[in-house]
């Protein structure tokens, strides 16, 4: 039996990347020593789930305004944009939405009880340079949608 | 992300990430996070393979419900088709030092100008 290779550093891998471009400052990525925990309160199939994305509804260019958005789970687009995002542009590709947005996957689970309902919109979180930004202005508001969508569970997946 | 779902989660919405950066999510410190090593961009699964796909993403959802402690991560057992990606994603070499360094200014004299331009 092989072995499984070491993952990725990134964090390495990117200071190493930008001291390279010339950036003397390297980011400081988010660390905690506390993580909340919310247990669930019902069983799965009585819960509803949000989706969350760091992908875009249109082509965002790098001097576009970053903010949380949202859209439809019920008539969900067909494509979601993350051309602007950090990923391994020559390694693979987001051609099939449902590889990194499971839209699909989970209209089956609801369809087969294994969650109880998908939360009407799916939500579009900007991924930002600034932790700042992230934690005072879009987790309020994706905290808001949620509450105002009635969300008991969320799967957040990032690009 | 992580900060997002460690915002929900001290909001009382329980969440999972699926996602392929292991060292970036567990240096944050997030509640439960699935990680399958993929290069990033497909973190629910290889494009157009949706039984892998259904797999991770029911993963996903019976950590949701198993978990019983934060920082909880599943690993995945699904193995790019090559490794090739692990070393050449954003890999800084001789070859393209020089290159990366005008990448680099470049994007800073955008940024100055951006700043400037009212």
């Amino acid at each position: 039996m092989s072995t499984s290779p070491e993952p990725v550093h990134y964090m390495a891998r990117s200071r190493a990347y930008y001291e390279a471009q010339g950036y003397e400052r390297p980011y400081v990525w988010a660390h905690f020593d506390d993580v909340p925990f919310t247990r669930l309160r019902k069983p799965l199939p009585d819960l509803r789930l949000a989706l969350i994305t760091t992908a875009a509804l249109y082509p965002r260019r790098a001097s576009d305004q970053r903010e949380v958005a949202w859209g439809s789970t019920i008539d969900a687009p067909e494509v979601l944009y993350g051309g602007d995002l950090f990923w391994d542009k020559e390694a693979t590709h987001l051609e099939d939405l449902n590889s990194f947005f499971p839209i699909d996957h989970l209209r089956r689970a609801v369809d087969e009880g294994r969650i109880g309902a998908l939360a009407p919109r799916f939500y579009c979180v900007p991924t930002s340079y600034s932790q700042r930004q992230t934690l005072e202005q879009d987790a309020p508001r994706v905290i808001g949608l949620c509450k105002a969508d009635a969300v008991d569970i969320a799967l957040l997946v990032p690009l | 992300m992580s900060l997002i779902a460690r915002e929900l989660e001290a909001a009382g919405i329980a969440t999972v990430i699926l996602g392929s950066a292991l060292d970036i999510v567990e240096h944050c410190g997030v509640p439960r996070f699935v990680f399958t090593d993929f290069p990033l961009g497909n973190p629910c699964g290889r494009p157009w393979d949706r039984d892998m796909q259904w797999q991770i993403v029911s993963t996903a959802l019976d950590l949701l419900a198993t978990a019983t402690q934060p920082r909880t991560t599943v690993r995945t057992p699904y193995r790019w088709q090559s490794n090739t990606w692990r070393t050449r994603f954003m890999e800084v070499r001789d070859d393209n030092r020089a290159w990366l360094a005008e990448q680099g200014a470049t994007r800073r004299a955008t940024q100055a100008h951006r700043r400037e331009t009212p």
